[in-house]
């Protein structure tokens, strides 16, 4: 098993400052699967992936990491696992094609064995002679391309990515999404960190969604819709005029929403209404004057903002 | 939590491993290798030329050679700890927090252990190189004319290894590079006065005397001055397993401190 993470708690401090950051943790890859975890800001991630590799020290808890105990042989375990961590961290002293050379030799690989390499390296991340670029030249998009390929210099059987497209245009998430499904057609496991939930639907086989510490939910994508949230909403907004009132959609919802969903959240300006059978409710909206609607299936991102709340985190 | 802290100091556990991180660090300065060299040389050059020129019209001769070859040795051995303390605080304080490289590092398979120890192999070695740029000026001055000089090079790389181990000591510890000038003014300037680089010991207070002579620089100064000088120094043994032993202790503290830091 590529990893296998069970009752992971670890906390940060000592005596009385001491936080639990992740607080009983189950994580088991299968061989060749997209696996995301989704969190809010806080809620773990980059923890238990610093766990998962031996860079930090669970408190509690048992890894195994490419069938290997974590941390006593992390190091060697490592060896068969590329990381895109996630801040940048390409050595800026070096070009592109240095970059990739360089980190080969802390796996041992030969520069001889590696320089054939590079341009085929360079390609799959979308930087076709970028070989003697330096660093500071390329853009946000570039780099977080370049730390992708850096990844895959040891032909690693399990890759881990957090927060891969965070700040990349639309253009260089499509490229990063390609290239990390032509790694799964491939056999390559990945495990990967986001904040989009339609990169985690697009992507991943299975995904958690994981809050202060705790796993919410798992399953894949239509698992974990169909178990933790109604499948159809109906968004509500606009200035309602009906009924004498002169106010907004969270007016309506106050008398209406009850009756015709089964469960409706305000958020600004919006009602968002869920429910099994969106025919009553629409039926009535069509008669409320100023009142505009979307009605849509619902999808992860429901469930996320269902399972960890509406306020902002940090 | 004693447990964790037991952890983190436990001992280096070393492996050539930390070679390709030393090569990471000596294919960077290869890349501007003549300005690094030139950059490590001048300072020391200048003083040594001023004062030894300056300075020697006044005081014709110390303790039997001429100031400016007195004053040889003490520009060696000094310019190697700042060179080596140098390399250690500001080059490895960018390395390890500003650009994160040993956080890549780490994500390969490779311990934070091999790369302290490839951080200090390579400030030593560093301060090496320029120690032997140094040498060569020396040299070509004629302030320094036995063969036995050339044995001065691997006592310059032992006092760059004890530099450097002390430095990363400060490193481990630094919020941020302002805390490096503490180290320079209450440690490494006051070192450099009180190590008979610039005057023989036996000017300053008896007092101060035995404070002073168990100064790393001292140590350093007592083995590198009469090699330059075509002498076998007095009490090898002791200044060398001093600078061994200060090397072998700091080392230990500063990976100590680093995992601490790094690995919560
Ligand atoms: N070295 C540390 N010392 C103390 N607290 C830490 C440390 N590292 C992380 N934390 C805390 O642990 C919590 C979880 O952090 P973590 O980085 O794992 O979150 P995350 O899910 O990756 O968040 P983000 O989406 O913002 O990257 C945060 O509250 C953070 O402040
Ligand atoms: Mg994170």
């Amino acid at each position: 098993m590529p990893l296998e993470i069970s009752g992971l708690v670890k906390r940060f401090g000592t005596g009385p400052d001491a936080r639990e950051v992740v607080r009983g943790l189950d994580l088991k890859l299968e061989r060749g699967e997209c696996f995301a975890l989704l969190g809010p800001n806080g809620a773990g991630k980059t923890t238990t992936l610093r766990c998962a590799l031996g860079l930090a020290e669970a408190s509690v808890g048992s890894i195994r990491l490419c069938g290997l105990p974590v941390p006593a042989q992390a190091r060697e375990a490592r060896a068969r696992v590329g990381v895109v961590p996630q801040t940048d961290s390409l050595d800026p002293d070096f070009t592109c094609a240095e970059n990739l050379v360089v980190f080969a030799g802390y796996f041992g690989i030969p520069e001889r064995d590696i320089r054939p390499r590079v341009p085929e390296l360079l390609a799959f991340a979308g930087l076709e002679g970028k070989e003697n670029a330096r660093i500071q030249s390329l853009s946000g998009g570039m780099k977080r391309r370049l730390t992708l390929a850096r990844a895959l210099v040891n032909k690693p059987e399990l890759l881990i990515l957090d927060e891969p497209t965070t700040g990349l245009d639309p253009q260089a998430r499509h490229l990063i999404w390609e290239r990390l499904r032509r790694l799964t057609a491939e056999g390559t496991t990945i495990l990967l960190t986001t904040h989009f939930m339609d990169e985690a639907e697009r992507l991943a086989h299975r995904l958690a969604i994981l809050d202060t510490g705790r796993i919410l939910a798992q399953g894949s994508p239509r698992e974990v819709i169909a178990a933790h949230i109604e499948p159809q909403v109906v968004e509500v907004f606009g200035d309602w005029t009906g009924e004498g009132a002169a106010s907004g959609a969270a007016a309506w919802a106050a008398r209406h929403a009850e009756a015709l969903s089964r469960r409706c959240e305000i958020s600004g300006e919006t009602a968002f209404c869920y429910t099994d059978d969106a025919a009553p409710l629409l039926a009535h909206l069509a008669h409320q004057p100023g009142l505009r609607t979307l009605h849509r299936p619902a999808n992860l991102e429901d469930v996320f903002l269902k399972l960890t709340g509406r306020e902002l985190r940090d | 939590m004693p447990h964790a802290t037991a952890l983190h100091f436990a001992p280096p556990r070393l492996s050539l491993r930390f070679l390709a991180v030393w090569r990471r660090n000596f294919l960077v300065w290869k890349k501007l290798a003549l300005p690094s060299i030139v950059g490590n040389l001048a300072d020391p050059v200048i003083y040594m030329l001023g004062l030894g020129y300056g300075l020697g019209l006044l005081v014709p001769e110390v303790e039997g050679v001429s100031y400016i070859a007195f004053l040889a040795g003490g520009t060696l051995a000094y310019s190697t700890m700042n060179a080596a303390t140098f390399e250690a605080l500001y080059s490895g304080f960018s390395r390890m927090h500003v650009q994160k490289t040993w956080e890549a590092i780490m994500n390969a398979p490779i311990a934070l252990d091999d790369i302290v120890a490839a951080e200090l192999v390579w400030a030593a070695s560093k301060s090496c190189l320029a120690g032997v740029a140094i040498l060569a000026v020396i040299a070509a001055f004629g302030f320094t004319a036995s063969p036995l000089a050339l044995a001065a090079i691997p006592v310059v790389f032992l006092t760059g290894l004890c530099f450097a181990a002390l430095g990363l000591i400060m490193t481990a510890l630094a919020p941020s590079y302002d805390f490096f000038m503490y180290y320079f003014t209450l440690f490494i300037t006051p070192m450099t006065l009180l190590s008979g680089v610039f005057f023989p010991q036996g000017q300053l207070p008896d007092s101060v005397q035995l404070i002073a002579s168990a100064l790393p620089l001292s140590h350093a100064v007592s083995l590198i001055r009469p090699l330059l000088l075509g002498q076998v120094p007095a009490q090898i043994g002791l200044h060398l397993g001093v600078l061994a032993l200060i090397t072998v202790l700091a080392f230990w503290l500063a990976l100590g401190l680093t995992r601490r830091r790094l690995l919560k």
